[in-house]
């Protein structure tokens, strides 16, 4: 408890900065996600492969090596002068953005075919059909999936802290550092993460209670 | 956004390989290959200690290990020159230098000598489940981890400093870095130091020192901080690029830890110390390692006994 209560502006400033970081980086993510499924159900064969090339990178590159190669690789070829802050913006959107893109076209799929070209044949653009037919029906079948993609992106965010940025889980190194018994660290740590990811998933309960139809 | 020279992918992705590994190409293999070091001249001997034997202290977790015929030592591992493992799992470097003059005292050769990597945030955790007997690796003694362990030392007045590039010319201590980017490890005690805003630095807070001193040779930061020790390590690994500024600002006795209660085995490890300080075991083991950095040798300082 001492723990704690005598390192609590730390632990705060820890708590709001993974709060910070989750909720930028999953806004960025939700919108760049959301393109991407666009493209990848769009008719056009560019955007599509880019689509389909911008998943496969992402989803199968392990997020400290892509916070490695921002960190060490990109300035040797191109200094963009970010701050650590931003370059762990960057590295957590575009890697969360290829699982909400994928759970997004999940969504899609799961809109009956007839619903499209019902749309069309009532002559809307491809994007009247997907903004205003298939994306309201589908969201509802991919927010079970969203809350998880979000739920790991707290937990991701942590990998930030060994890169200069100040969250939760480097509160635990500061104090572990200075010798104080590491379970008490850990319990508050934890409980931190429990906060926010228990308030992701009753948000996401809320929107899925609001956004039920019968069917 | 400016374009630098055009070092290809192939070069980054062998940069990357670098930090990732966590290794700066030579392993810190002292005394026999030198890596890279000040050029010609004559590079020190590592000293070689006499073992003792029928050694009788009053010490539980002695006798245990006398009777295992095999002494348990925690170290680091990623410490160039001070604590390294090379990556044919020889270690090298003054800490484990300290820990064969100690061990040989205690009456262990140093093939008896079991080396475990401890990482710093389990050490108290560890040596007081007993994982270990001795831990020998930039162990700061202070009040808070006297409550947990005991300390036998210090062994040596590190303090928090700076490394910086050879031809760096506008750092000459703490005071001297307003608006400099200054790395250390996430949490380290010489950056909260850093921090404060008398200093006016840009912090960057990396995992690894490794990753620190990378950033430090590709310009991206400006200096790197901990205690003088470690930085004396990187700059014997790389003495053309890298020097120690030499202005600690911080004191760090480093000691080395065991048990809390075992009075016995403080005052056999501090006898041992001493003994290698006053035969010039300590001053030749300093010179092999850390001092290949170029940096002054500094006299040890007096053993606390309690």
């Amino acid at each position: 408890m001492n723990v704690l209560l005598d390192h609590l502006s730390e632990f705060r400033e820890g708590f709001l900065g993974t709060i910070g970081l989750t909720l930028a980086s999953g806004l960025l993510a939700m919108l760049l996600g959301t393109v991407l499924a666009g493209f990848r159900v769009s008719p056009v064969p560019p955007l599509r492969y880019f689509g389909t090339a911008w998943v496969t990178l992402f989803r199968n590159t392990p997020l400290t090596l892509l916070f490695l190669v921002i960190w060490f690789a990109v300035p040797q070829v191109l200094d963009f002068g970010f701050s650590p802050w931003v370059k762990a913006l960057i590295v957590l959107s575009c890697y969360t953005s290829s699982f909400v893109c994928e759970a997004v076209r999940s969504g899609i799929s799961t809109v009956p075919l007839g619903q499209a070209e019902a749309a069309r044949s009532i002559g809307m653009s491809f994007f009247q059909t997907l903004g205003l037919v298939i994306l309201p029906q589908a969201v509802r079948t991919v927010l079970p999936p969203l809350s998880s993609i979000f739920i790991a992106l707290t937990k991701n965010s942590a990998i930030a802290g060994a890169f200069s940025v100040t969250e939760l889980f480097g509160w635990q190194k500061l104090l572990s550092d200075q010798g104080y018994p590491i379970a008490w660290v850990f319990l508050w740590v934890a409980l931190g993460y429990l906060v926010i990811t228990f308030a992701i998933s009753i948000l996401f309960r809320v929107l899925e209670r609001t956004l039920e139809v019968a069917r | 956004m400016k374009l630098r020279k055009s070092a290809a992918a192939a070069a980054a992705v062998a940069a990357l390989a670098l930090t990732a590994t966590a290794c700066g190409g030579e392993s810190g293999n002292a005394g026999d290959k030198p890596a890279g070091a000040s050029g010609g001249k004559n590079q020190p001997k590592l000293p070689t200690y006499a073992v003792k034997s029928d050694v009788k202290v009053d010490s539980a977790t002695l006798e245990k290990a006398q009777k295992a015929g095999k002494i348990v030592i925690g170290s680091k591992d990623d410490q160039p020159y001070l604590g390294f493992q090379d990556s044919g799992g020889k270690r090298s470097g003054f800490d484990i230098e300290i820990a064969k003059m100690v061990a040989a005292d205690l009456g262990f050769k140093a093939d008896q000598i079991t080396f475990k990597t401890i990482d710093s945030g389990v050490r108290e955790t560890t040596i007081s489940k007993g994982d270990v007997d001795l831990y020998v690796g930039t162990y700061t003694i202070n009040d808070e981890r006297k409550k947990q362990v005991g300390f036998a030392g210090p062994y040596l007045m590190a303090g928090a400093d700076l490394l910086i590039r050879s031809d760096e010319k506008g750092i000459t201590g703490p005071t001297s870095l307003k608006g400099k980017k200054v790395c250390s490890i996430k949490g380290s005690t010489p950056l909260q130091e850093i921090k404060k805003p008398k200093y006016g630095a840009e912090t960057v807070e990396l995992a690894k020192y490794s990753e620190c001193v990378q950033q430090l040779l590709n310009n991206e930061v400006d200096a790197v901080t901990t205690d003088d020790a470690i930085l004396k390590g990187y700059a014997a690994q790389n003495p053309k690029k890298l020097k120690v500024v030499g202005k600690p600002f911080t004191k760090e006795p480093y000691g080395v830890g065991m048990a809390k209660n075992d009075k016995a085995l403080r005052d056999a490890v501090a006898d041992a110390i001493e003994a290698h300080q006053k035969n010039g075991d300590y001053k030749k083991a300093y010179d092999a390692t850390l001092g290949l950095s170029g940096s002054d040798y500094v006299e040890p300082p007096a053993l606390e006994r309690y």
